[in-house]
């Protein structure tokens, strides 16, 4: 445990210290690439507190991630073209402050879990992984086939949304946005793990009924897991149309709920960086393996099985096992 | 006129369900005998219909082809069976949809690699072609008959296979308890490869079948994989029975609602808003469905609670 703080302390220099030396030797590419693993960080934490510390393997983050983005791209979409989303039963219009979009999407994704959570967590096991997928999948072509924003190829927003001083334009500043969330969702996970709510909720992991038999309602605290849980995947999914200024209905697809599950897996189940971990190597992969060859993904496949396969537990524990033989 | 486009609906939407249940009925034998979660099973509808439209294009013959999509994806089934799936019956759902999740980028690449990124073509046979008059005045499409029949066929065949062979004893046995067949002098790894070939075998068949319909492409197993995933768990994972009924529900429910629900809500709407919000429902309603049906029995249709 006393590692793994010291090699988390590790991995928030170096994503800190690459946007910097991006921004010195003025390179935006490299500081949009790890404010790009910075906000799959923020999904991947968000899907870890449900499946890592849980036991709630949800297979429909996608579904939290686009209405995130989703939210983010309709405000800010009505904002340029001045109309109103809708005016009943209250007069809603468009915006392109950040400081009004984060709490739409923040507040638009909690309800969405709750809706889902409510239903989905009737059931258990094998149903639990593909009902949570059947919402997503719900979404995703509701997304394809309505018309209004862009429908299948998705929405432009040309502008990124904008904040109160600073210009959020220059990748650097937009950087620091996201890494602010990211050590906030990290302060707030820490609090919540260890706090009597998050023994309650790793308990379920290891056994349900022993929870149940000393008078906790096991369903009550699953509810809240996955709402928070949907929330941080959805506040991700804001950020992350800001970062494109485009979203589409890819990012509902089944795909992207594989993906962060990778991230979650790939870093080491239950661990705080675990999921950040997993987004920057499977990104670094995406483009190193993407510079060599088309094929990149029979790679990362043959990657992931293989340390499904042999490792087991994240790319984290390998470093863990290296400390233990030094000793 | 409405009942002649509802007839056909209906038809096109049993065709669809036949060719999910020749999907579906893998995926939850493999489930059920082998309590794997597959996600690469999609994969084998893909490689299904690749091996036919290679050995359509070699040969000429879709007969030829058909029984390429069944041995191919067999072959190949085999092969990850041994190689990797194996490995995976004693691990938790989390690494099976993870792991098979990694083959899917595996396989899809593989045979981008082998074959390009454009789509083929199947040709449907000559005497398959054109239509066919039902009834008086009902004409229906030879070739989607033929996929009917040939679902129809299929369906009987496992319903024979697994009531009254030696085999199907096995099958039935393995998924009530796999200690005890083991135990009673049963190779239960040689049955377990033999379930996961049959199961890609199937599948590989609808690929090729579909393929002749549409495109033979990379990718083409993923939305179809999603949807045997639907019927099995409104079927109830595990149940045969339940994965035919899922299968044909699924694929009437998805072809009439696209249809019908825009034309339905043109009583009630203005025709523009009306299609786009019944083309939306339309393409959303197997999965309201699912829902429905979970939130009401939470194992499925005809599942084990």
């Amino acid at each position: 445990m006393i590692f793994e703080k010291f090699l988390n302390k590790w991995i928030l220099f170096f994503l800190f210290l690459i946007p910097v030396l991006g921004f010195i030797f003025e390179e935006p590419y490299y500081i949009t690439l790890t404010t790009k693993v910075v906000i799959l960080g923020i999904a991947g934490i968000g899907l870890n507190l449900a499946l890592g510390y849980c036991g709630l393997i949800s297979f429909g983050h996608a579904a939290f991630f686009g209405l995130g983005g989703y939210v983010t791209g309709i405000l800010s979409f009505h904002a340029l073209n001045s109309e109103l989303i809708f005016s009943w039963p209250f007069i809603a219009s468009g915006s392109s402050n950040m400081l009004v979009i984060w709490p739409i999407a923040i507040l638009s994704s909690a309800f969405l879990a709750l809706v889902i959570g409510l239903l989905s967590l009737r059931t258990t096991g094998v149903y639990f992984i593909m009902i949570t997928l059947a919402f997503a999948q719900m979404l995703y072509f509701f997304a394809i086939s309505w018309p209004n924003y862009g429908g299948e190829d998705g929405l432009s927003i040309y502008m990124r949304n904008s904040l109160p001083i600073v210009n959020t334009m220059d990748p650097f500043t937009f950087y620091v946005i996201c890494l602010f969330w990211l050590l906030l969702v990290i302060f707030i996970s820490v609090k919540l793990i260890n706090s009597s709510f998050g023994m309650a909720f790793q308990a379920i992991k290891q056994n349900e009924e022993r929870v149940k038999s000393v008078g906790i309602e096991t369903f009550k605290v699953k509810l809240l897991v996955f709402v928070i849980s949907g929330t941080i995947t959805g506040l991700a999914g804001s950020l992350y149309t800001d970062l494109n200024r485009f979203i589409s209905p890819s990012v509902l697809n089944w795909q992207m709920s594989g993906e962060i599950m990778v991230f979650v897996i790939l870093g080491g189940i239950a661990r705080l960086y675990g999921p950040i971990v997993g987004a920057a190597f499977f990104i670094v992969l995406e483009q190193t393996l993407g510079s060599y060859t088309e094929n990149w993904q029979f790679w990362l496949g043959l990657i992931l099985i293989l340390e499904i396969l042999y490792v087991r537990s994240g790319i984290l524990s390998l470093f863990e096992k290296k400390l233990k033989y030094e000793k | 006129m409405i009942s002649i486009l509802f007839f056909e609906q209906l038809l096109n939407g049993i065709q669809f369900g036949t060719m999910l249940f020749l999907m579906s009925a893998g995926l939850t034998l493999i489930f059920g005998v082998m309590g794997l979660i597959n996600l690469a099973h999609g994969s084998f509808y893909m490689i299904g219909a690749f091996s036919a439209a290679l050995i359509a294009s070699l040969t000429g013959s879709f007969w030829l082809a058909l029984l390429a999509s069944l041995s191919g994806a067999a072959i190949a089934g085999v092969l990850i069976e041994i190689i990797i799936i194996r490995r995976l019956y004693r691990r938790d759902h989390l690494d099976q949809v993870l792991a098979t999740f990694a083959l899917i980028l595996l396989l899809s690449e593989a045979v981008r690699w082998c074959f390009g990124a454009f789509p083929l073509y199947l040709d449907i046979p000559k005497n398959l072609n054109g239509t066919l008059p039902i009834l008086d005045d009902i004409i229906y499409s030879k070739y989607r008959l033929f996929i009917i029949f040939m679902g129809l066929l299929i369906a009987t065949g496992l319903y024979i296979l697994i009531t009254k062979t030696r085999l199907g004893i096995r099958i039935r046995a393995g998924q009530n308890d796999r200690q005890m067949i083991s135990a009673l002098g049963v190779d239960i790894s040689k049955l377990y490869t033999i379930v996961f070939a049959l199961g890609a075998s199937l599948a590989g068949l609808a690929g090729a079948m579909i393929g002749a319909i549409q495109s033979v492409e990379v990718g083409m197993g993923e939305p179809i994989l999603i949807l045997a995933f639907v019927v099995i768990v409104i079927g109830g994972i595990g149940s045969i029975k339940g994965a035919f009924i899922g299968s044909i529900l699924v694929g009437v429910t998805d072809t009439i609602g696209r249809i019908f629900l825009p034309e339905l809500l043109k009583v009630f709407m203005e025709p523009a808003s009306a299609t786009s919000v019944g083309s939306s429902i339309g393409s959303m309603l197997i999965y309201i469905l699912m829902a429905l049906i979970l939130i009401i029995k939470p194992s499925g249709l005809f599942g084990k609670t």
